[in-house]
């Protein structure tokens, strides 16, 4: 199945996403990595409205619009948002459609996206949704993964840190199900994947398994995807010492790792990832961020039609 | 009531005998004590039909049950689909002439729209005036799972059924 024309779409959910879909970005976002356009979308205008901050999405998306030649009109604090005089998102977001070409947003509240994309012909890209979806880093996420290995079929993915409430691990999982991956979460028992990830990569077929500790997988994994535990997701505090030392990513973990693995991480950090990580060939974490700035130009190119 | 039905007829109609209908809708078999909910869901009130409820009918399978009768209005499939999560034992007959014309089963439709509330206190749909819209998934036979289409949350059944109750 080809993907469908991007122009006009709005991109809320990467369940909204095909395969071939999925591919389409990620062949544009090498493109323009490889080769800059930064006269693709002059004349045209994105609203970044940041209900809520989130300065790296938000640069990322204003940086990428920039790049490409267009520009930016927004907000970025929720004081001077209508919403503070009692105007409904539905509402707001009409009004901007008209002055924009396309929306970025990132909102507290979960479906605020899906809901603003009603609201407004004009497409939106969701730069976050409460703790529900965050395309755009799943985007960028796949992305990465395939400028480093060459390719997104078959790969062995470990994920590790706090895979219960992480959004971004769920999305990824769920995303690699179009490609074949074989998954292995690493994790404290009680901040293992959900068991509706998992019924879900059941039921298409997608080989994973538990683990609770880095040394159990990490010689054998193409792509390590840290991400940070936080304490307030513990109701003892004790378990909290005991888990965050564990998965902890040090220098000595990757003595005997294939050459080809790459160490990802959201970002940002706190100590789960040792600096001493970061000058070695497999760490990938600062350009993974970067990557976000290509996967976002993709897409507003795409849903702008500059692209096809 | 007319001369030319049979008594026989009239037998096949005895539940709704007490309120027998030229022309509408009985819905039968709802679960007892539901009638009401049901009346309130599907808005029969406002058509300015005349709406019966009968309350605790004896059931042939044992227990109590409840019927409704609309006079004047037909409801569609679609329509009774949308309570099917109130009422999924309910049969629905249409009423041409006296006679049953047509009977169906409410079934679980492929999106529910308006009913049901999301149990999620931080979607969008319980912060604004929003039409809500879930998609029934079954989880086993006549078990389902409901996930929302704003915040994507998917909920089981029980809480998505209190929610209609604290409506
Ligand atoms: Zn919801």
């Amino acid at each position: 199945m080809p993907a469908k024309s991007f122009r006009d779409r709005d991109v809320i959910s990467v369940k909204d996403l095909t395969k071939a879909d999925i591919q389409k970005i990620l062949q544009v976002a090498q493109q323009l990595k490889k080769k800059p356009r930064p006269e693709l979308l002059k004349n045209k205008v994105m609203a970044s409205l940041f209900f809520e901050p989130s300065t790296r999405t938000r640069l990322s998306f204003e940086t990428a619009m920039e790049r490409l030649g267009g520009r930016v009109v927004g907000f970025a604090e929720a004081g001077v948002s209508s919403s503070s005089k009692g105007e409904s998102l539905y509402d707001a977001m009409k009004i901007v459609g008209q002055y924009v070409d396309v929306i970025a947003m990132r909102h507290p509240v979960e479906g605020s996206a899906r809901r603003a994309a009603e609201s407004t012909d004009k497409p939106v890209l969701n730069g976050g949704d409460g703790a529900n979806q965050h395309p755009t880093q799943t985007l960028l996420d796949l992305f990465s993964i395939y400028e480093t290995q060459k390719k997104l079929n078959g790969l062995e993915v470990a994920m590790v840190g706090d895979l219960k409430y992480g959004r971004t691990v769920h999305s990824l999982a769920s995303a690699l199900t179009h490609f074949g991956a074989r998954l292995h979460f690493v994790a404290p028992e009680m901040l293992q994947m959900p068991s509706y990830i998992l019924e879900e990569l059941k039921a298409k077929k997608i080989k994973y398994s538990l683990h609770e500790e880095i040394d159990e997988v990490i010689n054998k994994v193409d792509i390590l995807y840290m991400t940070r535990i936080q304490k307030e997701r513990f109701t003892d505090p004790l378990d909290y010492e005991r888990a965050k030392d564990v998965y902890v990513l040090t220098k000595d973990h990757l003595a005997k790792v294939k050459k080809n693995l790459r160490v990802m991480h959201p970002l940002p950090r706190v100590n789960e990832i040792a600096t001493e990580v970061d000058a070695t060939p497999h760490a990938y974490y600062f350009e993974q961020a970067e990557n976000g700035l290509y996967a976002r130009q993709a897409l507003l190119a795409l849903v702008l039609g500059k692209i096809k | 009531m007319k001369k030319d039905i049979k008594i026989e007829e009239m037998k096949k109609l005895r539940p709704f005998r007490v309120f027998a209908i030229e022309r509408g809708t009985v819905i039968d078999h709802i679960p007892a004590g539901k009638a009401l909910t049901l009346v309130k869901v599907l808005k029969l009130p406002a058509h300015n039909k005349i709406v019966t409820l009968g309350l605790n009918f004896k059931s042939k399978k044992g227990g109590q049950k409840d019927i409704v009768k609309v006079e004047g209005k037909e409801l569609s499939q679609e329509e009774v689909n949308q309570v099917a999560i109130l009422v999924p034992t309910a049969t629905i007959n249409i009423i041409r002439n006296y006679k049953v014309a047509d009977k169906f089963k409410a079934k679980m439709p492929k999106m529910i729209e308006k009913l049901l509330v999301c149990p999620n206190p931080n979607c969008i749909t319980r912060q604004e005036e929003v039409i809500t819209k879930f998609y029934p998934a079954a989880k086993k036979k006549d078990e389902y799972d409901f996930r929302c289409h704003y915040c994507e949350r998917n909920f089981p059944e029980e809480e998505i059924i209190a929610e209609i109750n604290n409506k």
